[in-house]
């Protein structure tokens, strides 16, 4: 009340002079800001004009825009050899699998872990969210430590005292689908089922009460209460995964094959063709290429599956 | 009628417990395995695991590997030097960043507010991908083969954390305490250094906890922008090297001598195990004080995507 008089008496003047005083007031909080927007533009924006590459013929002395313009040929070549539909298929296939399984088990590990009474509850949760936190490189060794051809334990300790011959792990493709999922979720169900049984736990404890005194099993009571309850959740988590399809675990699927060329057909995807493009054979034209490619189509996947989501439910959406 | 009732169920929900318990216990022990069958493997004779494998009952225990580690790696030494060193300095500019960045965002009545939260919105939903990042860092800034190629790209803010950070500061440090202070005569930073701050500590924790183990955990920056300065590997790049170093000497080993007889007089096996071990031991130190405050984070950010 006191500020709504107070500016009806001020005179033109004295608007403008306040409204210099409050813009000086954000002056300290432009300068917190920048020290950030400065890292975000040196390290988000600056490299976007680079995408122009994916239309050149990139040589290092004219770099960016010196070198001359290549129109889509570039695409062409890209599209012309097998790798771009390996890629896209190994990423989208992957991705998809990894959704569909890694979705299932969380689901069913957050009930399960919902419904346990005991203390060791927590010590399940810690277990299994602790494969979260370890780097590829050592995962790489983790799996390399069964699956090593001369030294590693499924070969001496399972397959030989069966009488089995040895399997060259690291050559064979055939396994690497299941190899590649399995450790995909061994890895990231911990984490995943987090989200899930918070959701759980903030339901209405009278459901269950009722369900109960009616007699309703627990089986019951999950499949008629608690999925039901759980659908939205599941709905935009999946949404939200959907919208990162095109990107992959550069981590699993480089450092846990540990960039074997047999297994190429079997582990590239985009983000490993983009780095091997890039770093180990120097063809600069195709990895850019394939990142504009990626780039792309992730952007417009993203802003799909945020449509989406906002459509089911605003709060839940990006934007 | 309804007291046996209650008593079937009862003894029903034991059998449901026990279940449930089973299973759970059956998956804690899958998520755990890989790493005993890592430790047992670092114990054991380097011979002994040439000859049978890696096992989870060994043979013949050795501490060999761990005593070539503290005795001559000093390779292994500095690695550790160097990731505890980007860890630090990595967690705490992480944090300035986020934190100055988010609460300037969540001034309300801030000028050009909207366009500012927009551009750090943008870097979550379109990226230039490795490519034209990897050409702006090593042309532009020429960080290749620097200590800053480790710190700088990609890890030391993300618009996610941002974005995380600044809903906290909205809804959890209300606008009247911050004005209030303000009129006390503290001056802005003051005010966001002695009340902010200390309000937003939990999310602080959590986000100083992502950015901590996203830093010791990282091994791409190194592989791409560590070419020839390899002593300023980290400890995920020195392991990485080692896979590389260690399959390069077993693919030469019947055409070159040197070759074969460095690899029998370094326990090479056991040596790469304990260098993982130790890789993962600081992760499994914090990791009971450090869980509630993870498990935090992730739901906090489940809520918003």
């Amino acid at each position: 009340m006191a500020e709504t008089t107070g500016a009806l008496g001020l005179t033109a003047a004295q608007v403008k002079s306040k409204k210099m005083k409050s813009l000086k007031r954000f002056i300290p909080i432009y300068v917190m800001a920048l020290p950030g927007l400065v890292y975000l533009f040196i390290n988000n924006y600056m490299p976007l004009p680079g995408l122009v590459l994916a239309f050149k013929n990139y040589n290092v002395k004219g770099g960016i825009w010196g070198s001359p313009w290549a129109g889509l040929s570039n695409f062409k070549y890209l599209f012309a050899t097998q790798d771009a539909f390996i890629i896209t298929r190994n990423t989208i296939c992957y991705n998809l699998t990894f959704i569909v399984i890694n979705t299932f088990c969380a689901i069913a590990v957050a009930i399960i872990l919902s419904e346990i009474t005991s203390k060791a509850k927590k010590f399940y949760q810690s277990a299994i969210l602790l494969p979260h936190l370890i780097s590829a490189v050592i995962i790489s060794y983790l799996v390399y430590a069964f699956l090593s051809t001369e030294n590693g334990f499924i070969n001496n300790a399972i397959l030989k005292p069966l009488g089995q011959e040895f399997i060259s792990w690291y050559t064979e493709k055939k396994y690497w689908p299941f190899i590649l999922v399995i450790v995909n979720i061994w890895k990231s169900v911990g984490y995943s089922c987090i989200i899930y049984l918070s959701t759980i736990v903030g339901f209405d404890k009278g459901y269950y009460e009722a369900a109960a005194i009616d007699g309703a099993t627990k089986w019951q009571q999950i499949t008629r209460i608690t999925i039901p309850l759980l659908k939205p959740t599941i709905i935009m988590l999946v949404l939200m995964s959907v919208g990162r399809i095109f990107y992959s675990d550069f981590g699993l699927f480089y450092q846990v094959p540990r960039n074997s060329g047999a297994l190429y057909s079997v582990t590239n995807t985009i983000d490993t063709y983009v780095y091997r493009g890039l770093l180990e054979l120097g063809d600069i034209t195709m990895s850019a290429a394939a990142g504009f490619y990626q780039s792309l189509v992730g952007f417009v996947l993203v802003l799909s599956a945020n449509l989406f989501v906002r459509k089911i439910d605003r709060d839940s959406a990006l934007f | 009628m309804r007291l046996r009732n209650s008593k079937h169920m009862s003894r029903n929900n034991k059998m449901f417990q026990i279940i449930c318990n089973g299973i759970m216990f059956v998956l804690s022990a899958c998520a755990i395995i890989p790493m005993l069958l890592l430790l047992i493997s670092s114990f054991t004779d380097n011979d002994t695991l040439i000859r049978n494998g890696y096992s989870f009952l060994p043979e013949k225990i050795s501490f060999y590997a761990y005593e070539y580690v503290f005795q001559s790696g000093n390779s292994i030494i500095s690695a550790y030097g160097i990731s505890v060193a980007l860890t630090v300095i990595g967690t705490c500019s992480s944090l300035i960043l986020t934190t100055l960045l988010a609460y300037a965002l969540s001034k309300k009545d801030l000028p050009g507010k909207t366009i500012l939260t927009f551009m750090v919105f943008f870097t979550m939903l379109f990226n230039g991908g490795l490519v034209p990042t990897y050409i702006n860092y090593t042309r532009v800034f020429d960080l290749k083969n620097t200590f800053m190629a480790l710190l700088i790209p990609g890890l030391l803010m993300n618009g996610f954390n941002v974005l995380l950070m600044k809903s906290y500061f909205v809804t959890g440090v209300p606008t009247e305490i911050l004005e209030a202070a303000y009129i006390d005569g503290a001056k802005e930073f003051k005010t966001f250094y002695l009340v902010a701050l200390p309000l937003a500590k939990p999310v602080v924790a959590t986000i100083g906890l992502f950015a901590g183990i996203a830093y010791w955990n990282d091994w791409q920056n190194g592989y791409i922008y560590l070419t020839t300065r390899t002593d300023l590997y980290s400890v995920q790049n020195l392991l990485n090297r080692m896979i590389q170093n260690i399959q390069f000497l077993t693919q030469s080993g019947s055409s070159n001598t040197n070759a074969s007889v460095g690899l029998s007089t370094i326990p090479s096996v056991s040596v790469q195990m304990a260098v993982a071990v130790i890789g993962i031991l600081p992760i499994i130190v914090v990791y009971p004080f450090i869980q509630n405050s993870f498990v935090k984070g992730i739901t906090l950010g489940g809520v918003k995507g």
